[in-house]
């Protein structure tokens, strides 16, 4: 199905698709039409729609209706999240799964709310308190909008985990060509489970979630528990056991979920180009452009940013020796690829509320060549 | 025990602190349910943090949501609305309802959301040591106002009748008949019910404020007594005024 559609309203109705039939958010530009879209959907597929009194609220109603047996989600931008953060820290302790979209803005604070930024990155992945691992989606079209909405659902039902949609503003509003595919696999919830509701320690994963009202007297609880949910907060090895458990959950999966596109790499490329988002479409252009003038210049997209694809420095053509970052942002997932890599890594960073355009990528590329 | 069946066994003794009155509320709860012969597995009870949070979890044999500080309104909305089969029962302190988690409880008042808040009301941050609260009495002295409280409390009552809840009553955890039956006809109520119930914590409040409390635990419960007025018609719990007393009794549109 082929549709003129704005990344936002995309994003509704790839979360309509992947069967999300609970929406509880709080007003913030740019992401507002999320929420507008799911008022206006949700009622035709008997779903519940709730504006609450703010965004801690939102996420604190999105988790309930997950125990209640919802595919959930709510959408904000960076200052709303920051209110989430507890809650989605409570999320990820309790393995609630929910799907939080964050539509990025300039910031810090209010910032440039009608402007773009890829500055959320480390909020995501640090901003809860207590040690985690996360799941964020980055998607750089309308029609990712849509598939990786389905996605983020899909991550989060696996793993029992919320997970992350990292748009931004322009990707947000961009209106463009959009497919809308019916026939993406939806990992459904089981109606009913007897397994203990939190974690299997053998094979260090998710246990099905459970859902209230079945008389099953699940104890969910924020704080340490055992896979029964009872609450124990002295216990050391009980602290060790669960958030190893909760960490290695997601790392022990890593080649499913970290993912990524290569563009242009041959064995002689010299130069790489890494990006993602709304960024990762200037780079492709620029990359191309450069690499038709017979430049060794390849290109690599992360459509996952946490857990951060680290696979892709394994493989990479030996002739690489430096890699080029543009991000909307002072320099967040640059820090991550300096980690795995001894190549020279080349920021390029801008934090004035405008897109990085091909030609500024193309610019510093034959700067550097 | 008629109630066992409602409780986990293996999770008692409970943590409360002797003369602590959320053993009596966690009980006038359960008996409520069993009078009402509600099925305790198609209701859910939320809490917050604190001790009153623990009235339900981990002892009751049921589905409960122990969430974060000041937020089970915003949790149980949530599950209220997705699932509108059951019942959901906030039981949380009053720091968490009425202070870090107030905007929930207007909020949750205003959309007459059908559930029954009870707020276990000991008039001061008990797990964290003491600390003023705002439903702390002006001139008490806490971990935090040594000097005595500058500030006046909340009436948490008067606060969600304001904010459009149909069905309101305070009681103490020695008035347990009344606090019964308040239970039971919010937990029968169609649209948003509150229970401020007064429960005293001598660990804390008690015995830094002997004047107001008694030498001990037990007095403190007795003086609860004697602290407390009854009102004789529902909108005197509003109107009614005489100071330093409690004014008991319900409230319902």
């Amino acid at each position: 199905m082929q549709q003129f559609l704005q990344g936002n309203e995309a994003c509704a109705l790839g979360a309509i698709q992947a069967g999300c039939r609970f929406y509880a958010g709080y007003p913030i530009t740019p992401s507002s039409e999320i929420m507008e879209k799911m008022a206006e959907e949700l009622p035709k597929v008997d779903g519940v729609f709730v504006q609450m009194e703010d965004e801690i609220a939102s996420i604190g109603a999105v988790i309930g209706a997950a125990w209640a047996g919802a595919k959930a989600m709510t959408a904000t931008s960076g200052p709303g999240l920051t209110l989430m953060l507890e809650n989605i820290g409570y999320a990820i302790m309790t393995e609630t799964p929910c799907v939080i979209v964050d539509v990025q803005r300039a910031g810090p604070s209010t910032g440039q709310a009608t402007k773009p930024a890829s500055s959320d990155i480390m909020q995501v992945r640090w901003g809860a308190s207590g040690d985690y691992e996360i799941i964020a989606l980055s998607p750089w079209s309308v029609t990712e909008m849509y598939e990786m909405t389905i996605q983020a659902f899909n991550f989060a039902e696996t793993y029992r985990i919320p997970v992350f949609l990292l748009a931004d503003e322009v990707l947000g509003h961009l209106r463009e060509s959009t497919r809308l595919h019916q026939n993406i696999p939806i990992i459904q919830r089981p109606e009913k489970t007897d397994l203990p509701p939190f974690g299997n320690y053998a094979d260090n994963c998710a246990t099905p979630m459970p859902l209230f009202g079945q008389g099953r007297k699940l104890s969910v609880t924020g704080s340490t528990h055992d896979e029964w949910g009872y609450r124990l907060t002295q216990s050391p090895s009980a602290q060790a056991r669960l958030i190893n458990r909760l960490c290695n959950k997601i790392r022990q999966d890593l080649d499913k979920i970290s993912l990524f596109e290569t563009y242009f790499l041959e064995e002689d490329t010299e130069i790489l180009v890494i990006a993602y988002g709304f960024t990762a479409r200037g780079a492709f252009t620029a990359v191309k452009t450069a690499s038709q003038k017979e430049a060794k210049i390849g290109f690599i997209r992360l459509k996952t940013l946490w857990p951060f694809p680290e696979k892709i420095f394994s493989n990479l053509p030996k002739a690489i020796s430096k890699i080029v970052v543009p991000e909307m942002n002072q320099g967040q997932v640059v820090r991550e690829i300096q980690r795995f890599t001894n190549c020279q890594v080349i920021p390029y960073n801008k934090t004035d509320g405008t897109v990085i355009s091909a030609k500024e990528i193309l610019e510093k590329v034959n700067d550097i060549k | 025990m008629i109630l066992n069946k409602y409780l986990r066994p293996e999770v008692f003794p409970t943590p409360f602190c002797p003369g602590c009155g959320h053993g009596i509320l966690l009980q006038a709860v359960l008996r409520a349910i069993d009078e009402l012969s509600l099925d305790i597995n198609k209701m859910v009870f939320v809490s917050g943090i604190g001790c009153a949070a623990w009235i339900p979890s981990p002892h009751f044999a049921a589905d409960t949501l122990h969430t974060t500080h000041g937020r089970p309104i915003a949790f149980a909305t949530g599950i209220k609305l997705f699932n509108p089969s059951l019942k959901v029962v906030v039981i949380s302190g009053d720091g968490d309802i009425s202070a870090i988690g107030g905007n929930h409880l207007i909020h949750a008042a205003r959309r007459n959301l059908e559930i029954t808040v009870i707020c276990a009301n000991n008039s001061i941050y008990g797990m964290t040591g003491g600390q003023v609260g705002p439903t702390t009495p002006m001139r008490a002295k806490t971990a935090t106002t040594p000097q005595g409280n500058p500030e006046p409390s909340f009436d948490l009552c008067g606060l969600v009748r304001g904010a459009g809840a149909s069905c309101i009553a305070r009681a103490t955890v020695h008035h347990t008949r009344e606090l019964i039956k308040y239970i039971k006809k919010a937990f029968t109520h169609q649209g948003f019910s509150f229970i401020d119930v007064i429960s005293p914590c001598f660990t804390q409040f008690g015995r830094r404020n002997k004047e107001i409390s008694g030498a001990s635990p037990a007095e403190m419960i007795l003086n609860l007594k004697k602290l407390c007025v009854h009102v004789k018609s529902s909108d005197e719990l509003f109107t009614f005024k005489q100071n330093d007393k409690i004014l008991i009794g319900e409230f319902v549109k």
